[in-house]
């Protein structure tokens, strides 16, 4: 599709952005200090705090990329919705107050308190590193698909846009995800995805069974890098033309053409029973090149709104048990993965006591809660707009935005890009801290001053954002969510046993919790580079070549590897539980 | 530049170690119960997923409607967390 840019949404999109990042450089400048920043973060409002959490968690992944997968293929997307928000109980319940205990606030902080393992910064700042970069890469993904319908670049030149702009702000000023910008963000995202759920509620339901609807759509693209749709050359105008937007109902129930508005349950009940024409897509190399053929398909609501439509769980209704271990491994690590993200729990301790804490959990539980509900309906909305760009499922929630209105696009569009933008800083700053104070100073052992660590800081930030850029690029079109998904699976399998065994297993020693580490982040990573959905999303092989070169049976990695990980954990400990008590013992002078 | 530093101070109000071991138990039991709640979800799906397409409430079927229960259980149980964990 070619996306046209209007000069409001312009207007109203840099005025927001604009006006956020004069926040964070005003608040930046006022907290001059580390101190000065958490002093600042203990007199605030458990309230404030809560939503700010929501603000600081909901990311590109959430409201694009859900919505993306729930817009393509129903209710598989909501999953992620499920699991993500499940993930809270673990950290609110499991790990936040023990670890706050520890007196620690961070993973690796939490680890070396107990031990001061090179070791252990060692394979903790290496894992930072690598599930941060893989959360960077929806991020930028993320960026490139809100760029496009908006201003109407490419992909590469939104992200582009985006890593340049964020590394300006990394490296110079040094941007503060701070909590009151946080609440801002957090606030308005919630509250734009009501206004939006509403209009869809409005509008309801509508049958569009015009023949265009179901004629299949094709991209060919020529060994000159030349591309053909549905024919002709890709433009606007005669002789030539782009791939229609699609996403339509084919059938309501009754024989009704629409609805009117409907309730939030009569919207679910009345799409059960409706049928919608879904979107199948094959790749195939011919002569002149790579076609891509996307088939319509008329689906009954029903099969949309339970698991097993998306091309990952679809073996789900074919009783394939290899289907069912996939999706049990997915939840798993969306569960375990929040608790296990390096950064996510700083918050938790920004206010001054502890019940204040649980209260601000609490706040922002319920407040991320409320924004997943709406998820399901905006997806469900994007797939029934006759708005969906069938070449990236990310920009299905901001085209259904431009389908009401074009400021509130642009406002959801600004809202979405700023959310990127802190996400994507904090990454960067987080991967730059573990760079310079894990890998370097303790591992390394690299003497430096403080200048001068800032200035390491700050080339390492540009280099991994230089990183985010090409990596965001090279992923084009994959989900947002997705690739979140991977990022849960690894911080979930590197990071969870070693956690979780810290805080309850006395007999856990150095050795076990940096072996588990490494075994954790190496089993993941190489199960997903060794995919089939690796295969055929980034190594561009067909569905069929994919499944018969994939090294593993199925794709998500965490029913394997988490368990892995745990014991790993458990048997190197027991393994060095002597050199354990003797240097016990020799301590106290036995 | 803030956010490098890591390891920073954070302001800390001292605890009282009963307290915060039942406030542990609390917790632990909590998460057991959504541990069950999440888990028959997940292999109720993988392994009957035709019971998903079963209607539950108001027209809706059971899989739209356990989703939402969870995300409805994991704010009820946080509430419950922060009333059962207040000082007395």
């Amino acid at each position: 599709m070619i996306h046209t840019p209007s000069t409001l949404s312009v207007v109203v999109f840099a005025l927001f952005v604009a006006s956020t990042l004069g926040l964070s450089f005003y608040f930046a400048a006022k907290t001059k200090s580390a101190a000065g920043y958490f002093a600042a973060g203990g007199q605030i409002h458990w309230f404030v705090n809560g939503v700010a959490f929501a603000g600081d968690y909901l990311s590109a992944a959430s409201f694009l990329g859900i919505c993306g997968l729930v817009a393509f293929y129903g209710y598989d997307g909501f999953l992620y919705s499920i699991g993500y928000l499940a993930g809270w109980v673990v950290a609110l319940f499991v790990v936040a107050e023990p670890l706050k205990r520890l007196g620690k606030y961070t993973f690796a902080d939490a680890l070396n308190s107990k031990f001061q393992s090179r070791g252990i910064t060692l394979s903790a700042g290496i894992s930072t590193l690598v599930v941060s970069i893989f959360y960077l890469i929806p991020q930028m993904v993320g960026a490139g698909a809100l760029i496009k319908p908006l201003l109407g670049f490419s992909h590469e030149a939104g992200v582009v846009m985006v890593g340049v702009i964020v590394v300006l702000i990394v490296a110079t000023a040094g941007m503060v995800s701070t909590t009151y910008v946080q609440f801002i963000k957090g606030s308005l995202l919630v509250v734009f995805s009501g206004i939006l759920t509403g209009l869809i509620l409005f509008r309801g339901l509508s049958v569009d069974d015009s023949p265009e609807s179901l004629q299949p759509q094709t991209i060919l693209t020529q060994k000159d890098g030349t591309k053909i749709v549905n024919g002709n050359p890709l433009g606007r105008g005669v002789g030539i033309s782009e791939l229609r937007p699609v996403g339509h109902i084919r059938k309501l129930p009754d024989g009704r053409r629409t609805t009117g508005p409907l309730s939030p349950a009569s919207y679910l009940a009345t799409l059960q029973r409706s049928e919608i024409v879904t979107w199948k897509k094959e790749v195939t190399q011919t002569e002149s090149g790579e076609l891509v053929r996307y088939i319509p398909q008329v689906t009954p609501g029903e099969k949309l709104l339970r698991p097993g439509n998306s091309p990952t769980f679809k073996g789900l209704q074919t009783n394939s048990l290899l289907a069912r271990l996939d999706f049990i491994s997915l939840m798993l690590a969306l569960f375990g993965g929040t608790a296990s993200l390096p950064h996510i729990l700083i918050r938790y301790y920004t206010v001054k006591n502890q019940s204040a804490a649980r209260l601000s959990t609490v706040v922002g539980i319920a407040v991320i809660g409320c924004f997943y509900v709406l998820t399901l309906f905006l997806g469900l909305g994007a797939m029934t707009s006759g708005t969906l760009d069938l070449t990236d499922s990310n920009m299905a929630a901001p085209l259904l935005a431009k389908s009401f209105n074009e400021t509130l696009f642009a406002v959801i569009s600004a809202i979405a890009f700023t959310t990127v933008l802190g996400t994507v800083s904090g990454l960067i700053v987080a991967s730059s801290g573990a760079v310079v104070h894990d890998l370097m100073t303790s591992v390394m052992r690299i003497e430096m001053s403080d200048h001068s660590k800032v200035r390491v800081g700050k080339i390492a930030a540009v280099l991994v954002g230089i990183v985010a850029i090409i990596l965001g690029i090279l992923f084009k079109g994959m989900n947002a969510s997705f690739l979140v998904g991977w990022a849960f699976s690894v911080a979930a399998s590197a990071n969870l046993p070693s956690l979780m065994m810290l805080l309850f297993w006395k007999q856990t020693t150095k050795q076990g919790i940096t072996a588990a580490i490494f075994v954790g982040m190496l089993s993941s990573l190489t199960w997903i580079l060794l995919s089939a959905e690796t295969f055929e999303k980034v190594y561009k092989f067909s569905a069929a070549q994919a499944a018969e070169f994939s090294w593993v049976p199925f794709s998500q990695p965490g029913l394997i590897t988490i368990p892995l990980g745990f014991l790993t954990l458990v048997a190197v400990s027991l393994a060095t539980q002597t050199s354990q008590v003797s240097k016990q013992e020799s301590l106290v002078g036995l | 530049m803030a956010g490098l530093e890591h390891r920073a101070t954070y302001p800390v109000a001292p605890e009282d170690e009963i307290l915060a071991s039942r406030n542990a138990r609390y917790g632990m039991v909590l998460f057991v119960t959504y541990l069950l709640f999440y888990g028959s979800f997940v292999v109720i799906s993988a392994f009957w997923p035709e019971v998903m397409a079963y209607d539950a409430l108001f027209g809706v079927n059971l899989a739209v409607t356990y989703g939402f229960s969870l995300i409805a259980a994991a704010m009820i149980l946080a509430l419950v967390y922060a009333w059962l964990c207040r000082e007395k």
